[in-house]
This record gives structure tokens, C-alpha cells and sequence, in this order.
């Protein structure tokens, strides 16, 4: 699969050869991404950032990816100053910056967003979030952090904590890790579960999803536990949020009966999901999963724009 | 509509319009309403014949609409709620065509999302797309937020 000129609005537009060949590119890029060689790949290229939720780690590394590989950005990180606050409909404002780019990089409150710009770009659109619907590059992030702890993407066992109804993140992720054949062991509140209909778009895929009601059961011989935020962001009503709130926490008890090379990600912001004092322990992958969202975003935009990976 | 004498004829026939025959029964007012209902012309009759004996289904009802030649978009409707329906078209007395709805495969325009946070259901100038994933019984996915949908007339505007 050539991904030069192509969107990424949705994980399932890549095949499991082209997430090897990014991830086998972000491998080489690591050097690059810490800053230790200049790339020119995307010299003379402008690529739009058009984020219309607040994002720390996805569009920095966007940015930062972007620059390491020599291209400039575009960016709008705050709505409140588009015309969007005088009424212009995002259709409008996306056909605009699309036609100011080479690429574009969206994030959106509203599901389906992505592929709205899509359908109105002719330029390469990437989904860097779209409502709970998915979030492509945070799994191919986590792709590359699961490779680089385990050595291998196939047959793991890796257990997923927390909103798994709303989680854009874990949307996508279940999909790539099906791909790939792994066994995933959700963990969730009743009311968080993952939604019916992202079950039955992996049913034909190699991976085995279960449920788990006891985290400590799933835990026991996992290779990575998972862990995301219960984003207040999402619920239609703050009851409904302040119910769910602060039903999980990982600490180095709950790790205590795991084995030592389980692994811990999380796509982060944390709120009180994971406790400060597990950040020392081997089990904490947070922190270089968010870093290798550089040299992952790099080869990403390298194989878009930059004609080969 | 089904050949027989013109005793047992409970509607009369039409000069020109449609008839969509085979519609499930109890449905045929919310044919009637995809049709066009209150909107169609004054110069249309329409005719409703609820619960009628088939030797096909059990029971079903028939919906004549005089001078209204349906949409596509109409036919996509019945296509989904009312799937066994045929539609005849009639020119002067006589059936001119006459086939089974058709699902195609992508839906437009039609339905509403269900899922409130899509963008389609945000004030922007689009339609809503649904792609068929399933025909018996039929499935569709919103093209943009990946939705399922199985409950059809709930969506209609």
C-alpha cells in the first residue's frame, strides 16, 4: 500500500504491511526525533494543524515532527480566534486552510469530522482525533511503544482499562491489535464497555476480545495494561461522569501481583488513573510512548508527503 | 398489485401514478408519508388498502398514489422500512414497469444519524451517508462516524 497523497481517516485505512513499514521507519527516525540528525524530507512543505479541541502531546509532536523532518506548520490551536466564533461552518474554514497546505492534521469534538475534510480536501487529511470516534496516530504510537517493550506486535496479551465507550483512542487501538492477532482483555465500568459496534467491525480479524470484571485476574499473566482517562469531556451529563469518576487507580499495589515485564501505557493527560509513584518503576511506559509519538508522526508524514517511508 | 377478479378488487384502478404492492403490513402510512403524503398534489388520489390477504405474505397493504411518479430517494426509503414492496409505475391503465424495491449500496440524504456528536447532525451543509453492510436483515454504517444503524424510522426527518 503506497500511502503517498492518501488520508488516514480511520486505522482501518492502513493494511497490516503499511503499519510495519511506519513503524519500521520510526524505528530509524529515533535518532532524528531526539534531535541527533537533520532530516530534509519535508523541506519546503507546509502542513496545516487545525485543532479544534484543546491537545498537548498530539499536536506538539505533530508540530515537532514536522520540523524535524524540515517542513513548517500551520496552526490553529485555539478556535476561539477563527471565524468559526463568528458562525463559519467547519466545511468553510477547512476548505480554506486545506488550500493554504500541503497536508492537513484535524482534531474536532464531533465524531466523523475527519472524514468530512476528507471529502472536501484534495490534499492528504489526518484524523488526530474526531470526536470518541477514532485517533489513527495515537495507535500507531502505541503500536510502536508495545513493539518496542514486547519485541513483537503479535500474540500478546494486553488488557485495556478504563472508557472504552467513549475512548477514541481505544477505538482504533482494538482494531490494529485484532490485526495483529493479540488477545485483549477489557476492563471497564458497566456503563464504559466497549460499544457493540466496534466489536463487530474486528469480529473477522485474528485478535480475541474477552471481559473482565476483576482487574487483578486480568492482570496475572498480561504483557501491557492500558490505561486510559474517563474523559468528563465526553459524557452527555456530569452525573453520569461524577458516577464512573475515579472507579480505577493503578498503583504499585495493583502491580504487585503482575509479572515484572508487564508494561503500562497510557495515551495521556492522566488524571488519578495511575499514581505518581508507579512513573519510577520498570512498568512505566507512558513517558517514552508519548516521545516515540515524534519519530511515529515523522515516518507517518514522511510516507504521506515526503513520497516513501 | 396482484391479478384477480374485478369483484375482489377493493381499490379502483388508475389512470396514470404509481402502485407499490407487497408493503408489509401495517406500514403502508409510513409509505404513504416517504411518498410525499400531505404534499402530494391536488390532483392526486391516493389510495390506502390496509390488511389484505396475500397469498405471498399472510397479509399485507397497498398504497395507489395517482399521478406521482416516486423518487429515487423514495424508493431508497421503501427499500429500507418496507423491503418486500414492489413498485409498479402506470402509464394510461397499464403497468409500464414493474419491480421489487432495490437496496443500493450507500444511502444518502435519507436518514438521520443516531449518534448526536456526528458532524452530520452539526449545522453543516451536508448530507448524512450510510454505507449497507448487511441486507438480510439490513445494516447500514454511517460513512462518517461509523454508527451502526438497524432501527430505520426512527431516523427519518
Amino acid at each position: 500500500m503506497r500511502l503517498a497523497g492518501r488520508d488516514l481517516v480511520a486505522i482501518e485505512d492502513l493494511d497490516r504491511p503499511a503499519i510495519e513499514e511506519i513503524l519500521e521507519a520510526a524505528r530509524a527516525l529515533v535518532p532524528a526525533a531526539e534531535g541527533g540528525s537533520v532530516r530534509h524530507t519535508l523541506e519546503g512543505r507546509l502542513v496545516a494543524m487545525a485543532f479544534f479541541e484543546p491537545s498537548t502531546r498530539t499536536r506538539l509532536s505533530f508540530e515537532a515532527a514536522v520540523q524535524r523532518l524540515g517542513g513548517r506548520c500551520l496552526t490553529i490551536a485555539d478556535p476561539a480566534a477563527t471565524s468559526l466564533r463568528k458562525g463559519e461552518t467547519l466545511s468553510d474554514t477547512l476548505r480554506m486552510i486545506s488550500s493554504y497546505s500541503d497536508a492537513l492534521i484535524l482534531r474536532h469534538p464531533n465524531s466523523g469530522a475527519a472524514r468530512l475534510a476528507a471529502d472536501l480536501s484534495d490534499r492528504p487529511v489526518i484524523n488526530a482525533g474526531d470526536g470518541s470516534h477514532q485517533h489513527p496516530t495515537q495507535t500507531l504510537t502505541d503500536l510502536a511503544t508495545i513493539q518496542e517493550a514486547c519485541g513483537s506486535l503479535v500474540g500478546r496479551r494486553i488488557v485495556i482499562l478504563g472508557d472504552l465507550k467513549y475512548g477514541r483512542a481505544v477505538h482504533s487501538l482494538i482494531w490494529a491489535l485484532a490485526l495483529f492477532g493479540n488477545e485483549m482483555v477489557l476492563v471497564s465500568p458497566p456503563s464504559l464497555r466497549l460499544p457493540e459496534s466496534v466489536r463487530q467491525r474486528v469480529r473477522h480479524l485474528a485478535g480475541r476480545i474477552r471481559e473482565e470484571d476483576d482487574l487483578a485476574t486480568a492482570l496475572a499473566d498480561a504483557d501491557i495494561l492500558y490505561v486510559t482517562r474517563i474523559q468528563r469531556e465526553r459524557f452527555p451529563d456530569e452525573t453520569e461522569y461524577r458516577r464512573v469518576a475515579g472507579s480505577y487507580r493503578i498503583d504499585r499495589a495493583t502491580l504487585e501481583g503482575a509479572r515484572p515485564e508487564l508494561r503500562v501505557l497510557h495515551p495521556l493527560p492522566r488524571l488519578g488513573e495511575i499514581a505518581p509513584e508507579v512513573d519510577p518503576t520498570p512498568h512505566a511506559l507512558y513517558f517514552r510512548q508519548a516521545f516515540l509519538g515524534v519519530p511515529v508522526r515523522m515516518a507517518l508524514m514522511q510516507s504521506i508527503l515526503g513520497g516513501g517511508a | 398489485m396482484e391479478a384477480g377478479p374485478a369483484r375482489e378488487l377493493k381499490i379502483t384502478p388508475i389512470r396514470n401514478g404509481t402502485v407499490i404492492d407487497h408493503i408489509p403490513d401495517g406500514l403502508a402510512l409510513e409509505v404513504l408519508r416517504i411518498v410525499g403524503g400531505s404534499r402530494l398534489g391536488r390532483d392526486s388520489t391516493v389510495s390506502i388498502a390496509l390488511h389484505v390477504r396475500s397469498a405471498k405474505q399472510g397479509w399485507k397493504d397497498i398504497l395507489k398514489v395517482e399521478n406521482v411518479e416516486i423518487s429515487d430517494r423514495a424508493a431508497n426509503a421503501i427499500a429500507l422500512l418496507a423491503p418486500t414492496s414492489t413498485i409498479s409505475i402506470i402509464r394510461d391503465f397499464a403497468v409500464r414497469e414493474k419491480h421489487p424495491v432495490a437496496l443500493p449500496d450507500r444511502i444518502d440524504g435519507l436518514l438521520r444519524c443516531p449518534n448526536l456528536e456526528c458532524i452530520t447532525n452539526q449545522a453543516e451543509p451536508i448530507e448524512s451517508s450510510f454505507e449497507v453492510i448487511h441486507r438480510r436483515p439490513i445494516r447500514l454504517r454511517c460513512r462518517y462516524c461509523d454508527e451502526p444503524v438497524t432501527d430505520f424510522l426512527p431516523q427519518l426527518p
